[in-house]
């Protein structure tokens, strides 16, 4: 399947593995039609996790993870792209549905928007929080203060 | 001033003019506190007089950020934090924790650890099922079988205290293996305790399974396919209920659950009813599981050779188990020092309430309730 996948999409696409799982970094261009040829065509139909991880210190800042799995192969498969901050991803959901909370919480945690998501707006946190938290510049004991005092009517969380 | 309610996504409703006040249509807040909803969870329904046109749930009242924890913790430190999260079932989280931290240091526990692993986590399902067992029945109006299940989990969460010195939030295991020996009369208790135990689900059966009242409720409630669950991503009972015959025990095998005999029970129809009988059977499989992991308990050590400081190779790994309540997956980055990078928790009950709107589509006010407790959610995952 990899060789297939490599052969179609060359350059693009890198597969690697470690630890005995298998993954696949995949160029930013390629990704919404990486992701449905390995659903429709690869079996690839349950989409486990869509999360990302934050490198402040690369140029591509974030990279977003989709792990896959097959049901008729029982295979898991994780996909990963490069992008940079600011930019957005088109959205998984017409591909599995089941990626529209996930997505959410990417947004929110990170600030990765997904074009064409039925429901883009925060799902853990307040609607008007304001900063990302799982991005490194956001400190682990920091909040949105202005929303906790409009909010809760106390000075700080703290 | 109060931060206003969001906005209503866009569902596809059944009515005829899709404007936010219609004449026919009632928005009522299933509020964070109530008694059924297991935790802070706010659902908004949409109604045409009882029936749900659609629902949103809200979700992230008990966000704790375990996640951003994780990244400055190092990997013994973050440890107990993993049970907090399906707090019902800690022993759980703390098996695909260790074991994801495991395949990231390329160590794995020796045989006697795993054993005993395998029969806590066990007995954590059945404990998990319990306490569904009767939360479920007293959302539905049945009142009895929460004391029974309650006396039932008491007797589980005596054996961890005696084991491990908490009877909730664990911490009962430890990377490469555990920590402490199991206490003398450990095998005498567990077998008593299956002993008790086995004739407890038939009597619980005996009170619900063909109850009128019961089958009146549960039965085409909450109906969800196949192929839904899957596009959805929903795992463990309730996709089984569904008829997917996948159990991430037999499928992708972890810790020593090859050496062990037991079967997938599955539904048909994918109703409420047929999870019940699903996790029902769970529970009697977990049964024979123990017994034949107390059975063949190996000596040996219980801790494997892992470093002190833990410093694992630079790398990502995702390893996931069969949590009672469906896939529990870890994705752990770790850039070669004491603290992981990215710790990210991939919670089943976080997946399966994205299914709550799709199963109760049509379905009577009463029936959210009972649909919300067989999707057996604990808030502590969903929010983290």
């Amino acid at each position: 399947m990899i060789a297939k996948l490599k052969g179609n999409y060359g350059s693009g696409l890198e597969a690697l593995t470690y630890a005995g799982q298998n993954y696949m970094v995949v160029d930013r261009s390629l990704i919404p039609e990486i992701l449905q040829v390995l659903r429709n065509e690869e079996e690839f139909d349950y989409c486990v996790d869509i999360t990302a991880v934050h490198y402040p210190a690369r140029e591509k800042q974030f990279d977003v993870v989709w792990v896959l799995y097959s049901f008729p192969r029982n295979e898991r498969i994780r996909v990963k792209t490069q992008i940079l901050d600011g930019a957005s991803l088109p959205s998984s959901v017409p591909v599995w549905p089941g990626a529209n909370w996930l997505e959410r919480e990417v947004f929110d945690m990170f600030g990765i928007k997904f074009d064409g998501h039925p429901d883009m707006k925060r799902i853990l946190l307040p609607d008007g929080w304001k900063g990302h938290p799982l991005r490194k510049d956001y400190g682990i004991l920091q909040q949105d203060n202005e929303w906790v005092q409009i909010n809760l009517g106390i000075e700080s969380g703290q | 001033m109060t931060d206003p309610n969001s906005t209503l996504s866009p569902l596809e409703l059944e009515s005829h003019d899709k404007t936010y006040l219609d004449a026919n249509e009632l928005v009522i807040n299933m509020g964070p506190q109530h008694p059924a909803t297991h935790g802070v969870l706010r659902v908004i329904l949409r109604l045409d007089g009882e029936k749900v046109l659609g629902l949103e749930c809200v979700i992230g009242y008990l966000h704790r950020g375990v996640e951003k924890i994780g990244e400055h913790r190092t990997y013994t430190m973050f440890n107990p934090y993993v049970d907090r999260m399906d707090y019902v079932a800690a022993v759980s989280n703390g098996l695909g924790y260790c074991e994801t931290v495991e395949k990231l240091l390329n160590v794995e526990a020796p045989p006697r650890a795993q054993h005993v692993r395998v029969i806590l986590t066990e007995l954590n399902r059945i404990a998990s099922h319990q306490l569904w067992l009767g939360t479920h029945a007293l959302d539905i109006g049945a009142i009895t079988p929460l004391f029974y299940t309650f006396r039932d989990r008491e007797e589980i969460l005596k054996i961890y205290e005696k084991y491990c010195g908490a009877r909730l939030t664990t911490h009962a295991f430890r990377i490469g293996g555990l920590q402490y020996e199991t206490y003398t009369g450990f095998e005498k208790e567990v077998k008593n305790f299956l002993t008790f135990f086995r004739p407890k689900i038939d009597e619980y059966e005996e009170l619900l399974t063909t109850n009128r009242i019961w089958v009146e409720r549960t039965k085409k409630v909450g109906t969800i396919s196949a192929k839904d669950c899957i596009a959805l991503g929903v795992t463990g009972p309730v996709l089984r209920a569904s008829g997917v015959k996948w159990d991430l025990r037999k499928a992708q095998p972890y810790s020593c659950y090859k050496n062990f005999d037991f079967e997938i029970p599955t539904g048909e129809n994918g109703d409420t009813y047929d999870r019940y009988l699903v996790r029902m059977a769970e529970m009697r499989q977990s049964v024979h599981i123990i017994q034949q992991a107390v059975d063949a308990l190996p000596e040996g050590p219980i801790m494997a050779k892992v470093p002190k400081v833990m410093k694992p190779a630079a790398g990502e790994v995702y390893h996931s188990i069969e949590a009672p309540k469906g896939e529990l997956g870890y994705f752990i980055v770790s850039d070669g020092s004491t603290q992981p990078y990215r710790m990210r928790v991939r919670p089943p009950s976080f997946v399966n309430l994205q299914a709550l709107d799709v199963m109760c589509r049509g379905q009577l006010v009463a029936d959210v309730i009972a649909v919300i407790g067989t999707l057996d959610i604990v808030l502590g995952e969903v929010d983290r």
